[in-house]
């Protein structure tokens, strides 16, 4: 699980391009959207691609994102139930 | 005013330093630090033409002492190619899967104008004009008509434009750009076809009321799809006529040659009517874009601020003790056609 | 200052003339379709609004040579266009002072994405590397109405063609120009399937604007574009107007990128600005053209800014887009014309598809053919970058 998270972080810096930020900035249960992080729904999007293309989860409807996408430990969470790939 | 080029002319004096360029024949912008501008959270899906444009947008307001304008009017010949092609060779290469929106979202042609609108709060007046050369000049025509009317007061108007691999290597194939066989480039020297192409942003704030700093007066402008060669004199003293000039009343002519020598020809006939005052040329500073004329009339209007002309820009040897009236004429490969006339303060 | 429309014309998945848009229109009659001309994974999934014809039957219908570099948005802009000048009875294009506004935001990127790789390997397919760029677009349109005067394009996204029949109506206001050709045109392409599908606003099935369990629109492709003209002109050849350009407005939200806020406010500054513009009341308009979109935000945010703008006594309204698609920079133009149709046979045209209100408010558009005495019509169109673009046609 820990791996993971490790790998969610770099993902995630990597495909929203958050420059000036490094994996130990991130904490496991900050949130992701308006204050911690400060990600939009925008990048709610790029991160229901990242779902499908890396660990093949296909989200039907993109409100879902909400609540998997709250904080890295509630993403790894759903990914490790759900992940396909 | 603000002005990113190749060239440094973003932070200082008036063409303080310059390099020409003789050995490339793609030249990128300078780019100045984004830090302070653009906050972080925005800036990292930005590309290089909105945020140059940003750059330049902030410097033209601030020098104008204005905080929010009334209307934002921008000109782009290309548009935001670099997430463009971000997106669209992700689609070809990915068959259309895994595809991410923030390209796409960023590619929209009015993105430029919607990016210094969002940082501002604006919620005026916003268009985009793309249509290759005169981009830049149907948004001054646009601000102009708004402002002669009484519509708005205020109007930011500028112009970016950026390269990005894929199209330039695109340009190479059919000799829009020149061929490195043709160095060294010169534009006024050219024995080749193509032109050097490079990148910019360059933003004004027009106002109908003169202020202390002001730069110049915008007082005419005329665009024109397609002109023959022939047909170039009549256009010129048409458009001068319309505004009671003569030839003869034009101090200073600014020039778009870009050292194609298939096209030039239309800058020696311009030129060959004007052979008694100075003549301005400024690509070979700037290099060619569809919106490098928007560079031009920074030179344009500084020159007429600051009543001199820097040597690095002379096409001529012809001087000129006071300048009043100055004439620019631009087009790009017979066609976009355009003339600005400006005056002094 | 009313500018006067003279002549009109379109071509989109529900008629290749105005005459067969409007008959498809009062028979109820949807272009909504799987794709047909473009390869694409989604082919046999989305709904879009397609015109059934493919370039080499546009390009022998413009007479154009078969070794012509027109990407599909010129072909469709310029047999618009022709037809604009025609209904316009013009027959020297240049007497007068005159200028091209065109308006889209694809240009030629259908065939910049089908030759992508392949520019580099096989020059016959080069002639299109300079169609990609959206000035040449507007320029091939420019020639092949004979055109040589001002000619410019703008890009704002899905108010696009509404702001070209702005900046024209405006050129002929201040006497800069005698006439112009205003509209947009756009053509279906993949780069813009998949883009509004990674926004996931894309419907798989058929869009339904102001319905409660709306999924989303359906892309179109088409072209349509006015012929404004001056009163001199008017007066010295005895034109027939169509109808008028009575007032617009252009705001921007300020708000976000792609989505709009939600209270609409620049969707609510823009119309304001075409009424003060009009010298009309909210209350002389007997028909709203909507976005609607389908959408979940667009609606939402719209039909608030409807609500801000005519409060208790919102006019007969309705969206097209069932019948078209969105056509993007095309969308302002068609429902430019449909709204000049509108005005002609004083007749409604409904909002299909339509089941269930909307929780957020008491808004339910038209949902039949209503035939009713039309002197003033209201057409938005918002597009990307919060541009929201507001147009009043008038009768007289």
């Amino acid at each position: 699980m820990e791996a993971l998270k490790q790998e969610l972080k770099s993902k995630i810096i990597e495909v929203l391009n958050l420059e000036d930020i490094a994996i130990e900035d991130i904490n496991d249960n900050d949130p992701l959207f308006g204050d911690g992080l400060g990600l939009d729904s925008i990048d709610a999007l790029e991160l229901i691609v990242l779902l499908d293309k890396e660990y093949g989860i296909r989200l039907a409807d993109p409100k879902q994102g909400k609540a998997i996408f709250e904080s890295i430990e509630t993403m790894a969470a759903y990914i490790a139930e759900n992940r396909t790939k | 005013m603000g002005c990113v080029s190749s060239q440094d002319t973003y932070e200082t004096s008036f063409l303080e330093s310059v390099e020409i360029n003789t050995t490339e024949n793609i030249v990128y912008a300078k780019q100045p630090s984004y830090k302070e501008l653009i906050p972080p959270a925005a800036a990292r899906r930005m590309a290089k033409g909105v945020k140059m444009g940003l750059a330049a947008s902030t410097k033209a307001l601030k020098e104008a002492n204005v905080e929010v304008p009334d209307a934002i009017i921008t000109g782009t010949g290309m548009g935001c190619i670099e997430d463009s092609e971000k997106f669209l060779k992700a689609l070809i290469d990915n068959n259309e899967e895994y595809l991410t929106p923030t390209n796409f979202i960023q590619s929209t042609h009015n993105t430029v104008g919607a990016q210094i609108a969002l940082g501002l709060g604006c919620k005026g007046y916003n268009f985009t004009y793309v249509n290759g050369s005169i981009s830049f000049e149907s948004a001054l025509l646009d601000a102009k008509l708004q402002l002669e009317n009484e519509e708005e007061n205020t109007i930011l108007v500028g112009a970016a434009d950026e390269t990005s691999s894929h199209t330039m290597e695109l340009f190479k194939l059919v000799n829009i750009i020149k061929k490195e066989s043709d160095q060294p480039y010169s534009v006024l020297n050219s024995n080749s076809s193509g032109v050097v192409y490079s990148e910019g942003a360059t933003f004004v704030t027009l106002e109908n009321v003169k202020k202390e700093n002001s730069y110049a007066v915008l007082e005419a402008l005329q665009i024109q799809n397609e002109l023959n060669i022939d047909e170039v004199e009549s256009f010129i003293t048409s458009f001068l006529e319309k505004n009671h000039l003569k030839i003869q009343d034009i101090d200073v002519v600014v020039l778009g040659n870009n050292g194609d020598i298939n096209f030039d020809t239309y800058y020696t006939a311009v030129g060959s009517l004007f052979s008694q005052i100075p003549q301005v040329y400024y690509k070979h500073l700037s290099g060619e874009f569809n919106t490098a004329s928007a560079f031009g009339f920074w030179v344009a209007a500084s020159i007429l601020k600051n009543q001199a002309i820097p040597q690095v820009v002379k096409m001529n040897s012809i001087e000129k003790a006071n300048f009043s009236k100055v004439l620019l004429y631009n087009q790009f490969q017979g066609k976009d056609h355009s003339l600005v006339l400006l005056s002094k303060c | 200052m009313k500018v006067a429309i003279t002549g009109m014309g379109i071509i989109s998945s529900i008629g290749n003339t105005v005459e067969e848009n409007f008959h498809s229109l009062v028979s109820l009659k949807t272009g909504l379709s799987t794709i047909s001309n473009i390869e694409t994974i989604h082919k046999d999934i989305i709904k879009v609004g397609e015109i059934k014809l493919t370039n080499e039957q546009l390009a022998k219908q413009l007479n154009l040579p078969s070794d012509n570099n027109y990407s599909r948005t010129a072909l469709l802009g310029a047999i618009a266009a022709k037809q604009a000048v025609e209904n316009a009875k013009i027959s020297d294009m240049n007497a007068y002072k005159s200028g091209l506004i065109s308006a889209t935001s694809v240009g030629g990127m259908d065939m910049t994405e089908k030759y992508y790789y392949e520019y580099f390997e096989n020059e016959a397919c080069q002639k299109y590397i300079t169609s990609h760029d959206i000035g040449d677009n507007s320029q091939k349109i420019a020639n092949c109405i004979g055109l040589k005067g001002m000619v410019t394009t703008i890009s704002t996204a899905c108010s696009s063609a509404a702001n070209a029949i702005m900046l024209g109506a405006r050129l002929i206001q201040s006497g800069e120009l005698d006439r112009v050709v205003v509209g947009g045109t756009d053509a279906l392409a993949k780069f813009t399937i998949n883009g509004f599908k990674t926004l996931m606003i894309l419907s798989d099935d058929y869009n339904a604007p102001f319905d409660n369990n709306r999924k989303g629109l359906n892309l179109g492709e088409a072209a349509a574009f006015l012929v404004l003209e001056s009163e001199t002109i008017v007066k010295n050849e005895n034109k027939e107007v169509l109808a008028y350009v009575a007032g617009f407005g252009n705001a921007n939200d300020a708000f976000h990128q792609t989505a709009s806020s939600e209270n609409g406010d620049g969707a609510f500054l823009a119309m304001n600005k075409a009424f003060k513009m009009a010298k009309i009341q909210p209350g002389e308009i007997d028909y709203i053209n909507a976005h609607g979109t389908a959408t979940p935000n667009n609606d939402l945010s719209e039909g608030r800014a409807i609500i801000r703008i005519f409060g208790e006594n919102v006019p007969d309204f309705s969206s097209t887009k069932p019948f078209t698609g969105h056509t993007l920079a095309a969308a302002a133009g068609i429902e430019a014309v449909y709204s000049i149709l509108a005005i002609q046979n004083n007749i409604i045209f409904p909002n299909l598809n339509f089941k269930t209100n909307m929780e957020e408010f008491n808004l339910t558009p038209q949902l039949t053919l209503k035939e009713k005495e039309i002197h003033h019509v209201l057409s938005n169109s918002f597009g990307f970058g919060g541009n929201c673009s507001t147009l009043i046609f008038s009768k007289n």
